[in-house]
């Protein structure tokens, strides 16, 4: 994709979201409430109306070639880019989806072990002492200072012993 | 003197163990964000503000004064070794700081810049003290109406110094707004553009969750995309006997610094124009009003001083609006404002009669700050400079691991935690296409207070918008806005004709 095709595509993207954004807003009363004011949902639908129209200046510009994207051709995310930065998004939506399930500890251990070893290569000796340590800080700094508990998911039985520690 | 009781009473606050404890740290992480290239203030600031959860409110906003002002030094330990700024503000700061290393005189622009900022740092703090307070009492009479029109005013200086798109400037601030208004609405306590139904936009879109998907995920996205090309250090050589000299040849550089601080602060106090082109109208001054020109670009010690003086007191600068207005002028100090609203805290003028001891204790800790700035800066350049060398595949990861568990502490949601990658990655790819997400963020923070007095206004004049322009005070500042909003499609179209005309400049 190109600069110039990915600034048309957000530009009708963030109009879309303006649209959706004022239906939402037009759930809540839009207009004046005698005695109390304008409604709920009046600000945030003419902010959003204003939104749709700053996509529909920035879509004319495009159209008309006047902002330095739309004259672009050059690739939007060149594949040297896409080669860092799609797995690194990847691995941080692993990282959430297993928190749900194995907890925030063990997900934590898992990310930085694999982008430090793998997307990184640096040494096992590194690696594995960052992403051993990291947790280990992340829990007693959390959990024993300011008494954050943290999603622990099928994990939680572990952290007994932690927890008579600290309490 | 009246001011001098609070001023000392402040000190005291800060010199407590706890508030030192932290301005030391928070001016060591300082910087080190400062001078890591992809790392400002802004973003040690949102990354580290849930960590202050710790400490009390006081204690807290030194920590992350510290760090604010702490980054101001480090920009040019980066700027000057690596030849890349580490942070916006510091760019100014390579057009002289790099080819001085470059000659082997990397120390004596070291020492430069770090007591050029301890001066624009100092000087800015006098004023900061001076100007304060007579501030806030003034500002003590806004009602709703003088309320909202400042903040209209805060957001068209966006549009009027941003520079860039106005369109996409426009549109990103109303995105902020209407964000800040997800959840239950503040005056009727109806649910509110609950997205999906889904229960985790109830508690709204906390600002942290933005500010750190937009400077934790999306700008480490962005640091990640251009930091693949290696970087060069140069070689600097220490020693006790050069520093001293180095000291000694800071005799000629006292003109420019001075006056970066003052054109420093004065940019600073400018909502949205802040540290960065502060420092770059003090570069700018200072070579034109040089009696040698010329050398400015070829290692000239007057191009350290004059920004890195100027963006230290762009820093303290922006605290002025933010703490007596409740105006944030930079996307940082909307940071520290959305932090004050979480720790209780009501910004603006009733803060110095209400809080004074957060207030004076926090002014208080700017002056300490200061002083170890730059202590610790000189005694530590050649662990800074080890630590450039740290390789960013091994920060990014810490950092979005402290993204992730800093961004579920404040609701202990996860759903806030996926929001904040979502935001990450929009934020990516709205910076690419040239959408200013700052404003974004000043929006979001400011949002909440936008819409209510605006609402309150309306309801005291009965619906009658006619109430902006009969209060003088608020008839100014929107009509101050509207300059201000206008200036840039005058400048283009000034610059269209000038394009046309058959004799340019070139």
């Amino acid at each position: 994709m190109t600069v110039r095709t990915a600034e048309l595509a957000m530009t009708l993207l963030l109009a879309a979201f303006s649209v959706y954004l004022m239906a939402k807003s037009a759930e809540l009363d839009i207009g004046w409430i005698k005695g109390e004011g304008p409604g709920g949902g009046a600000w945030p639908f003419w902010l959003a109306a204003g939104m749709l129209v700053c996509c529909a200046v920035t879509l004319l510009r495009w159209w008309r070639g006047i902002t330095p994207e739309s004259r672009d051709r050059e690739a939007f995310i060149g594949p040297a880019t896409a080669k860092i930065l799609v797995p690194t998004v990847l691995s941080i939506a692993v990282m959430l989806g297993l928190t749900h399930v194995i907890g925030i500890y063990a997900a934590i251990l898992l990310f930085l072990l694999f982008y430090l070893r793998f997307m990184g290569r640096h040494g096992w000796a590194l690696s594995l002492g960052l992403s051993l340590s990291a947790p280990v800080a992340t829990f007693f700094f959390f959990e024993a200072a300011l008494r954050i508990l943290l999603p622990k998911g099928i994990t939680e039985p572990l952290f007994y012993p932690l927890y008579s520690l600290i309490y | 003197m009246e001011l001098l009781e609070p001023l000392i009473n402040g000190i005291i606050i800060a010199i407590e163990p706890i508030n030192l404890m932290m301005v030391v740290l928070g001016v060591v992480i300082g910087l080190f964000v400062g001078a890591m290239p992809g790392l400002g203030s802004v973003n040690g600031v949102a990354i580290l503000l849930p960590v202050t959860f710790l400490v009390p409110p006081t204690a807290a906003i030194i920590f992350l004064a510290a760090i604010y002002y702490g980054a101001m030094y480090g920009g040019a330990i980066s700027s000057i070794m690596l030849g890349i700024p580490g942070a916006s503000t510091a760019v100014a700061t390579t057009f002289d700081g790099r080819p001085m290393a470059m000659r082997g005189e990397a120390d004596r622009a070291l020492v430069a810049a770090a007591v050029a900022s301890f001066v624009g740092g100092t000087i800015s703090i006098v004023l900061f003290t001076l100007f304060a307070p007579p501030l806030a009492e003034f500002a003590l009479k806004f009602g709703p109406p003088e309320e909202f029109a400042l903040m209209v005013l805060a957001f068209a200086t966006f549009v009027g110094l941003g520079g860039s798109d106005v369109a996409k400037t426009i549109f990103s601030t109303l995105l902020g707004l209407v964000l800040a208004t997800v959840g239950l609405d503040i005056i009727s306590g109806q649910p509110r553009l609950i997205f999906l139904d889904l229960p985790g936009f109830y508690h709204g879109i906390n600002f942290l969750v933005l500010a750190i998907g937009i400077y934790g995920i999306g700008e480490i996205l962005w640091t990640l995309e251009i930091s693949q090309g290696s970087v060069m250090i140069s070689k600097v050589e220490l020693s006790l006997k050069r520093m001293a000299d180095a000291f000694r040849h800071l005799k000629v550089t006292v003109k420019s610094t001075v006056a970066g601080s003052f054109i420093g602060y004065f940019m600073g106090i400018l909502p949205a124009a802040g540290a960065t082109p502060g420092s770059l109208v003090a570069y700018g001054m200072a070579k034109s009003f040089s009696k040698d020109p010329e050398s400015f670009g070829q290692g000239n010690v007057n191009g350290v001083t004059a920004p890195e003086s100027a963006n230290n007191a762009a820093s303290t600068g922006s605290l002025l609006p933010m703490l007596t207005l409740g105006i944030p002028g930079s996307p940082t100090t909307a940071v520290l404002l959305g932090g004050m609203i979480i720790w209780g805290l009501r910004p603006g003028p009733g803060l110095f009669e209400n809080n004074p001891e957060f207030v004076w204790g926090l002014i208080g800790s700017l002056y300490i700050a200061n002083v170890f700035a730059m202590l610790i800066n000189l005694a530590f350049v050649p662990v800074f400079i080890a630590m450039l060398k740290l390789p960013f595949t091994i920060l990014a990861p810490v950092i979005f691991v402290l993204c992730v568990t800093g961004g579920y502490a404040p609701e202990q949601s996860m759903h806030d935690v996926w929001l904040i990658l979502l935001f990450g990655v929009m934020g990516y790819l709205l910076r690419k296409l040239n959408y200013p997400v700052a404003p974004m963020v000043l929006a979001i923070v400011l949002g909440p207070l936008a819409e209510r007095s605006l609402r309150q206004s309306l309801l005291g004049s009965q619906g009658d918008m006619m109430i902006f322009l009969d209060r003088p005070l608020s008839a100014a500042f929107l009509a101050i806005g509207l300059a201000l909003f206008i200036y840039p499609i005058v400048q283009l179209a000034r610059h269209k004709k000038r394009q046309g005309a058959p004799s340019g400049e070139g």
